[in-house]
């Protein structure tokens, strides 16, 4: 009875809507339209206007003149990147390591969540999600501290460790190859707790009707998490490996600048194209070409989130962005 | 059936939890543990977990010179705080209208907004816009206005907002209520969940922001505390190099008494310690807004 009232009144409404015509159906809008206002001022301009900035990639840009008055260059400043060694060098750093996050990002946090979803002590699982969530909460700049701690040359832990055994300590800041390992460790340990997390929420949500099944069966922990766990698990690892796949061009500016301490030697193992672009903009006398290799960045990342959504929407549509 | 089967794998895993978990609490330790220790000794032996003895000197040092953390923490507080509560305001009341069926613009202003997650101008147009014609550089300002909305958020909103029953709307729009009424007194205290968790991500992300510092702040007296200590840790480093390399004669410098290595620390756990103490507190609220799934545009 009450359902019928309430879809009379609507009914009501909605013919009250007609009749009483366009002028209430504008105010509404324009009622709804004013509270969006603030907002869409805040996209167009902080977001909208240097979208437009994007032609400083094609101008020579001068900063007496500023953006309009620069002169036009055409395709000079993507010319002149593109056969520099910079190109292939960030590139690659950039695309490496952002694969390289997502396989071991996926592998570790999946693991984790593996071995805790094994865990039945409540107390005990809060303690070790708290303490592995920590480092989510830390700026890269207070992540810096803890890596400073671990790699300084003559204090930090881990030469201590190497001298305990009688050998000579190494120069952490000045030796490329054991960066990509140093920055792929502190990324992992910054990442994993989350990623822990997110996975151990799935693992929760699968039936332990299962479990017990297998069980019954005589499967042991192991066949379980091969057989059901992990199976269970693959449509959110697939997701979340699609969906940064999109953001793979796109580098973490903290990590690899902080954790690196900006350190010149280091760049052939630590330079991305973000900060790539940041010293570009320091030093102020490439801005030209600085603005192209953010285009160049902003232009890839587009294709691949349209692509990698294209794919999700197959896939799984509900996981799709758009 | 668990209770009996305290079995090997059990140890198995609980100690291995309990390695991995020291994993990321034995660094805070250490940080503490640095900040308390003897200059010299750490110059001598290294960073320690257990210093021999008890030495303030750090913090007598940073406490002496208080004006630049206090600065840094009044800036930080106004902006973290202010741009918090200014861009749930504005995010909030951007998602209201689009999460209304019957709203004449939603789709495009949806796209208008979701753009933006797609394409960027990159850092050099914003930092010139901003900079040279804004004139917002080395302003407080820079700090907010810049990271007002964040397209994701409003659609987590939005998706929070359709999930509510528009008949409450109907209903108060017949009793007479308009929009904005609608919206602060039926909309946003039914949205406490989606609220919070917005709110603690925003406030999180701009705690913690130091590159915003970096690349618009020059006077001191606006640096973010992230930013401070930024600089505390590179800067010390290069006034050690310089007095360690070059004594320079006839110029004096007092790099001899100045605990320069366990200063940086002792400014770390003044600056970021309390912080770091509260947030995981809030941890549900990250957690679940890893799992705020099905936001579609």
């Amino acid at each position: 009875m009450k359902l019928n009232a309430a879809t009379t009144k609507n009914a009501s409404l909605n013919i009250k809507h007609h009749s009483k015509g366009r002028i209430r159906y504008f105010l509404d809008n324009l009622e709804l339209s004013m509270l969006v206002i603030p907002g869409i001022l805040c996209f167009l301009i902080f977001n909208y206007v240097p979208m437009f900035g994007v032609i400083i990639a094609f101008k020579d840009y001068k900063n007496n003149l500023g953006i309009l008055k620069s002169d036009w260059v055409g395709l000079k400043n993507f010319e002149f990147f593109f056969t520099s060694q910079d190109a292939w060098r960030i590139t690659r750093n950039t695309l490496g390591y952002g694969i390289m996050f997502i396989l071991l990002g996926i592998i570790c946090s999946v693991t984790v969540a593996l071995l805790l979803y094994e865990i039945k002590n409540k107390a005990a699982i809060k303690a070790y999600q708290t303490s592995m969530i920590l480092p989510n909460f830390l700026s890269w700049v207070i992540v810096g501290y803890i890596t400073y701690i671990l790699l300084e040359p003559n204090l930090g832990l881990i030469n201590q460790g190497i001298k305990f055994f009688g050998k000579e300590g190494i120069n952490w800041y000045s030796e490329t190859k054991y960066w990509p390992y140093i920055l792929s460790v502190t990324n992992i340990w910054k990442t994993v707790g989350m990623g822990c997390i997110m996975y151990y929420a799935a693992l929760l949500g699968t039936d332990a009707q299962l479990y017990e099944a297998a069980t019954v069966d005589g499967a042991n922990k192991l066949q379980q998490a091969i057989h059901i766990s992990i199976p269970a698990l693959i449509p959110l690892m697939t997701i979340m490996t699609i969906l940064n796949v999109g953001n793979i061009i796109r580098g973490d500016f903290g990590l690899f600048y902080q954790i690196s301490r900006d350190i010149g030697i280091l760049y052939p193992a630590t330079d991305i194209i973000d900060t790539y672009v940041y010293r570009g903009l320091r030093l102020g006398d490439n801005i030209g070409i600085t603005a192209a290799v953010g285009l160049f960045q902003s232009a890839v990342g587009m294709v691949l989130v349209i692509m990698t959504n294209l794919i999700v929407r197959k896939i799984s549509p509900e996981n799709s962005l758009f | 059936m668990n209770k009996k089967k305290l079995t090997i794998g059990t140890i198995l895993i609980n100690s291995y939890f309990t390695i991995f978990s020291l994993c990321f609490l034995l660094p805070f330790l250490f940080v503490i543990a640095i900040s308390f220790s003897n200059e010299n000794y750490v110059m001598q032996h290294g960073y320690q977990l257990f210093p021999k003895q008890l030495d303030l000197a750090a913090y007598a040092y940073v406490f002496k010179n208080p004006q630049q953390i206090l600065a840094s923490y009044k800036v930080t507080i106004l902006f973290s705080v202010g741009g918090t509560l200014l861009s749930m305001l504005v995010m909030t009341l951007m998602a209201y209208p689009l999460s209304r069926p019957d709203y004449r613009y939603r789709k495009q202003i949806t796209f208008f907004m979701f753009f933006t997650m797609l394409f960027s101008g990159g850092l050099i147009p914003s930092y010139i816009w901003i900079n040279r014609y804004l004139h917002l550089g080395n302003t407080i300002w820079v700090y907010i206005l810049p990271y007002a909305v964040n397209a994701f958020h409003i659609i987590i909103i939005r998706t929070f907002f359709q999930g509510l029953p528009l008949s409450l709307v109907e209903s108060a729009k017949i009793d007479g209520a308009r929009e904005l009424r609608v919206f602060f007194q039926i909309i946003l205290p039914l949205s406490k969940p989606v609220l919070a968790t917005i709110a603690m991500l925003t406030l999180l992300a701009r705690w913690n922001d130091w590159n915003t510092a970096l690349i618009y702040i020059k006077s001191k007296d606006l640096y973010s505390l992230q930013y401070l200590l930024q600089r505390t840790l590179m800067e010390a480093q290069f006034i050690k190099d310089m007095a360690q390399s070059s004594p320079v004669a006839g110029v004096t410098f007092d790099g001899v008494n100045t605990p320069l290595e366990t200063i940086k620390f002792a400014m770390c756990i003044v600056a970021a310690g309390p912080m770091i103490v509260i947030f995981p507190f809030f941890q549900k609220y990250f957690a679940r807004g890893l799992t705020v799934g099905a936001v579609k545009g």
